[in-house]
């Protein structure tokens, strides 16, 4: 999705410029947004990996005496129709969301980067086919895209990871082979020829680490976005099923609710939500001292 | 000179039909790599009789050789024959144009109005002018980009709904009912296209043509509105195709989310149903539509920037 | 009678996320009516700023103090923005560089113009297009009606920069203020554009020139400012500057542009005595090289041609370089001399022609065949950070044209030893590239291709992109390289003075071809091609005073 229109190329041989002093540096030393969202981003990994160190309970015990109580000291977010408290359900379901969000981008990345490095490096026929494939999945809007695979292949965790991994698999490809194509005409990599490299090498030393590096950025920020379409698609009720506590389900599972209890249906959205934004300002800050490498 | 434009339209015309038809193909294979019996697969949930099995392998062409049975798919999908839900036993073509409208709609009012939303934004926050709102922006449009939209519309529909009874809680009766719906929609895309034009608007500020501008003495919002935002607007309406498509996958989840009738409700139904024509319909006709916008998004292109006319 | 334009201690400041910089340090200047000024100096100077300043388009963060700032009379000190845009455009145009990228490019060349009439409302919307017209015409575009509705695109730079000045006259202003105007032309575009600006002058407007070539102002200027760090610290009557510079500083931006008279001498500051005059009296000279024989040929080049589509961009070009020998390459933008260098350069293919390099078939061999001889021949460009990797450090970027086989410890140890040779210490290894000067990123690229000791240097516009005393830095340290190691160059420039002062014989190419070859003082004294003639004629020369004499070292 990101376009760079070609600029404009000047005259050969062009002097500075001089143009006054950096006008567009918007760099400020303490970002506590940054910080924030590390510090949301270790918790929910341990949410992921030791629920019980932040939420000791059973996600799943019900208590038919204590339904849709508000947030309180005991139930720090309440308790659902089903009693079961919303906190301890909301800690549970990171795993499930984190399992689905980065196995899905695991496929998508992993596949992107081979068949971005294929298009990019190989003969133009082989490149001319692959775009096109990608431009004709990129056709299908991402989420109608996983629907078809999951009417295929029926609601589930598996079918989930699957269907997000390959709906989202072209957009990384091109971006790989964008930029394989960039660095390929870089003159670091052209006049690479004049120190006696061979093609392989060349390819292995310059090209292939110069792609490669940013693709974790790429993986970061498109975790944010498998995570928030697994959270559409179980939102829909095609993703892990009740009583599973899938942030997107429960959501779906309190919309009955939403009049007298808000918060079974708002406070596992919030989660979703401030996972996302996290992934998203660690992805672009990690993204932009990329760029500024680059340049 | 002339006739280069023209040629430029013509390929692009013509990339634009590659795409459909490996588009076509790809959703063709879907049906076909499915596991088990592809006639199991088409038939779903449908009533599953030995008449209706006969009908779907004579409709599919499922007794001729490969190649037939996809040339077969592809005349009768350039003929606009989507073929026949047996769930809902009615021609596809039928069931969706019932509840194309609604959903059109929709995703109409939510385009304008994101884009509209946008670009209020962009214009307002672009350049050093106001880094308090810039500020304030960037992180609203953070925020709407990375909310699920079915969480935005429950917050609105519990919020001006629920608490104050300002709109309807669902249906499709009426403007009111749109409102909250359209706005749900709207929303991410605002925020995304904000980004996308301010980074544009930034760029383009600090090309030498505007500086040239300043110096004519031609005012600061004439310097945006006339020079800066042609520039920032190329790169939005490369995005214009993709941002169909999430308008589109959007409309599933908020049509659900409000009850309201609409392409969404129906493909909810056919992938829960297994009714793969027309899952197969809603896929096909959502890329045809991408294609559809992203050609006219690149002849537009070709429109707003002279410098592409050349080759 | 006022003068036009009075500046007094201006100073300009900005705000930047890692402090205050002061860009402009006090200068005063003013400019009467009808006269030429000229502020040269390098980049950093604090010239361009200066000039925005004048319009008050200093830019974000900015904040400007001055004695005195009078625009016609007007204090334009405590000017809003309102009044700010009636100084623009009508009291004071501005002209950029490379009208390619400082007219808007989505919009005609025409409307570009008619902006000034309608934003100050000089003629009304019907005459607006006649106007237009009759602007083109003033700065002599032929065919200004059809210009008038082209793109920016579709005109040739030097058509470009006039509609550009067009549109900075529209407004009838007393002041045209001139940003490097003609920084990024060929340099016979660049004489017509000096021309027409002195057209302007002679027709009653000022003229305030920013430049960083002292020979370009030289040529229309009045008086000369020479700006520093913010600061001026000469300004004079132009000859009497150039005649007898006063600031050392002025000499030694004079005594490092390269020209016929600094050929076989050193051109950086710390090699240039400076006589009693104030001009370049005595140079040292550079060290003796090895003896060239002309017919030790190192490299052939046969009937070169390569094509474009049905755009011969190299039409069957021939020549040779004999071992140790500096053969310049001059040529205006598009000549085809930058294709000529890569296919020398064994990066490009010609489509016919042969080229043999140590008498070995260079061209149209498998690359297999070619890989032992390529450290024999290396390549410097013009902007040596995108030839090196992004991900290396001043280190790995040397050491990767060292010889595989040798080791770790050593090669760490050959490097400290490149760079000393080319001028920078141990103490820039572990850097990165981009936080290095242009200059010593260009030493850098010279370090990494000294490294092999190849037979042959292609040098593509190797200095073109650097300031006049780091150019004559990197000049000087070519010609001692060639002395201690014998290498011949291929020396690439659009720069006469350039080729003049380093080469022994010289191409002049035009249009793909090959027009004139020779000694470097037989085809420049007595060019035998118009094309040569018209290059030396539109060169702008310093008419400098006192031809240096030798000090033997």
């Amino acid at each position: 999705m990101t376009v760079t229109l070609a600029p404009a190329t000047t005259e050969a041989h062009t002097p500075h410029p001089s143009t006054p002093p950096a006008s567009t540096a918007r760099r400020r030393r303490w970002r506590p947004g940054l910080l924030a969202a590390g510090a949301y981003l270790i918790l929910l990994v341990v949410a992921a990996v030791w629920p019980a160190v932040l939420a000791p309970g059973d996600p799943l015990a019900a208590d038919p005496l204590g339904v849709l109580e508000a947030p309180s000291a005991a139930h720090w977010l309440g308790t659902d129709h089903l009693g079961r408290d919303v906190w301890t359900r909301v800690v549970h379901g990171a795993g499930h969301s984190l399992t689905i969000g980065v196995a899905a981008t695991a496929i998508a990345v992993t596949g992107g980067v081979l068949l971005g490095l294929l298009a990019g490096l190989t003969h133009r026929l082989a490149d001319e086919t692959l775009s096109r494939a990608f431009d004709a999945i990129s056709a299908f809007p991402i989420l109608l895209l996983a629907l078809l695979f999951i009417a295929v292949a029926g609601p589930g965790t598996v079918s989930l990871i699957i269907a997000i991994g390959v709906a989202t698999l072209p957009h990384h490809a091109r971006v790989v082979r964008g930029q394989t194509l960039l660095v390929r005409r870089a003159a670091y990599v052209e006049e690479a020829v004049t120190f006696g490299l061979s093609r392989p090498r060349l390819v292995a030393r310059h090209v292939l680490p110069n792609v490669i590096g940013p693709v974790p950025v790429l993986a970061v920020i498109g975790l944010g976005e498998a995570i928030m379409i697994a959270a559409g698609l179980s939102f829909l009720g095609m993703g892990p099923q009740p009583p599973s506590p899938e942030w997107g389900a429960m959501l779906s599972e309190g919309r009955n609710y939403l009049q007298v209890a808000w918060w079974i249906t708002v406070l596992p959205g919030v989660a979703v939500t401030a996972t996302v934004v996290a992934l998203t300002v660690v992805g672009r800050h990690w993204q932009t001292r990329f760029d500024g490498r680059q340049r | 000179m002339f006739s280069s434009p023209l040629r430029a339209a013509a390929r692009r015309l013509a990339a634009g039909l590659v795409v459909l038809w490996a588009a076509a193909t790809a959703a063709y294979l879907a049906l076909l790599v499915a596991p088990g019996d592809t006639v199991d697969t088409i038939v779903g949930d449908g009533a599953d009789t030995p008449q209706i099995r006969a009908e779907i392998i004579a409709e599919w062409s499922l007794d001729r050789p490969a190649v037939v049975q996809y040339l077969d798919y592809l005349r009768r999908l350039a003929g606009g024959d989507l073929g026949r839900s047996y769930l809902l036993q009615r021609p596809v073509v039928e069931v969706i144009g019932e509840q194309l409208a609604p959903t059109l709609t929709l995703a109409l009012a939510a385009a304008g109005l994101g884009v509209l939303l946008a670009v209020v934004l962009a214009v307002a926050t672009a350049g050093n002018r106001r880094p308090w709102l810039r500020r304030a922006s960037s992180g609203a449009e953070l925020l709407l980009v990375s909310t699920p939209p079915f969480l935005i519309g429950i917050v609105l529909l519990s919020v001006l709904s629920f608490r104050f009874g300002l709109f309807p809680v669902s249906g499709d009766r009426g403007v009111g009912a749109l409102v909250l719906p359209a706005v749900t929609l709207a929303l991410p895309i605002a925020g995304l296209l904000a980004q996308v034009l301010r980074d544009g608007l930034d760029r383009a500020l600090d090309e030498p043509f505007v500086l040239t501008a300043r110096s004519r003495g031609v005012r600061e919002r004439t310097v945006l509105l006339r020079h800066a935002l042609r520039h920032a607007l190329l790169p939005a309406v490369t995005l214009a195709g993709w941002l169909f498509g999430i308008l589109l996958g959007g409309a599933v989840i908020v049509e659900q989310v409000f009850g309201r009738p609409g392409l969404g409700q129906v493909t909810l139904t056919a992938v829960t149903g297994k009714d793969m024509p027309v899952v197969l319909a809603v896929v096909t006709l959502s890329a045809a539509v991408y294609v559809a916008v992203n050609t006219i998004a690149d002849l537009t292109y070709l429109l707003v920037d002279p410098r592409l006319r050349r080759s | 009678m006022a003068p036009l334009l009075a500046v007094e201690d201006l100073h300009v400041d900005f705000d930047t996320p890692t402090g205050r910089v002061a860009a402009v340090r006090g200068i005063s200047l003013t400019v009467e009516r009808g006269e030429c000024v000229a502020i040269v100096g390098e980049s950093g100077s604090g010239k361009s700023v200066t000039a925005r300043t004048l319009v008050g388009l200093a830019g974000p963060g900015a904040s400007v103090r001055a004695a005195r700032l009078d625009l016609a009379g007007q204090d334009v000190r405590g000017h809003r923005p309102r009044d700010w845009r009636r100084v623009r455009g009508r009291l004071a145009g501005l002209v950029l560089q490379d009208a390619l990228v400082s007219l808007d490019p989505l919009r005609t060349v025409g409307a570009e113009i008619g902006e000034v009439l309608a934003t100050h409302g000089i003629v009304g919307r019907r005459e607006r297009a006649g106007r237009v017209t009759h602007l083109l015409d003033e700065v002599h575009l032929p065919e200004p009606e059809r210009r008038a509705r082209q793109y920016p695109h579709q005109l040739s730079g030097g058509l470009r920069q006039r509609a550009l000045i067009a549109s900075a006259i529209a407004g009838e202003p007393a002041l045209l203020i001139a940003d490097e105007p003609t920084t990024a032309l060929d340099v016979t575009v660049q004489a017509q554009i000096l021309r027409l600006l002195a057209e302007r002058r002679a027709a009653g407007v000022s003229l305030l020139l920013i430049s960083h070539d002292l020979a370009v102002v030289a040529q229309v200027a009045d008086r000369v400012l020479v700006m520093r760090d913010g600061r001026i610290v000469e300004h004079g009557p132009t000859a009497r500057l150039l005649r007898s510079p006063a600031h050392p500083y002025t000499r030694q931006l004079l005594a490092a542009v390269p020209s016929a008279s600094s050929r076989g001498h050193r051109l950086a500051a710390s090699a240039v005595a400076v006589g009693r005059d104030g001009g370049v009296a005595r140079r040292e000279a550079l060290p003796a090289r090895p003896e060239v024989r002309p017919n030790d040929t190192l490299l052939d080049a046969a009937g070169l041609t390569r094509r474009y589509g049905d755009h011969t961009v190299v039409r069957d070009v021939s020549f040779s370089i004999a071992r140790g020998e500096t053969l310049g390459l001059v040529g205006e933008s598009g000549s085809g001399k930058s294709t000529l260098a890569r296919i020398v350069a064994g990066l490009l293919a010609a489509d016919t022609g042969a080229v043999t390099f140590e008498n070995a078939q260079w061209s149209g061999v498998p690359e297999r065949v070619r890989r032992p001889l390529r450290r024999r021949l290396q390549l410097i460009s013009q902007d040596p950070l995108s030839s090196f990797d992004p991900r290396y450090r001043v280190a790995q970027v040397v050491g990767e044209n060292l010889d595989p086989d040798v080791g770790r410890g050593d090669r760490r140890d050959q490097v400290v030893d490149l760079l000393r040779r080319v001028g920078l210490g141990p103490d820039l290894l572990d850097r990165h590239p981009r936080r290095l000067s242009g200059g010593q990123r260009q030493r850098v690229a010279i370090a990494r291709a000294i490294a092999p000791r190849p037979s042959l240097i292609v040098c593509d516009e190797p200095v073109s992109a650097l300031d006049v005393s780091v150019q004559a830095q990197v000049l000087d340290l070519l010609a001692d390289l060639r002395a201690t190691d014998g290498t011949a160059l291929l020396f690439i420039s659009h720069d006469l003075g350039v080729v003049h002062h380093l080469s022994d014989r010289v191409l002049v190419m035009h249009d793909g071809a090959v027009v004139e070859q020779g000694p470097v003082g037989d085809v420049f004294t007595y060019p035998r091609h118009d094309h040569t003639r018209s290059l030396l004629d539109a060169l702008p020369t310093l008419v400098t005073a006192g031809r240096p004499q030798e000090v033997r070292p």
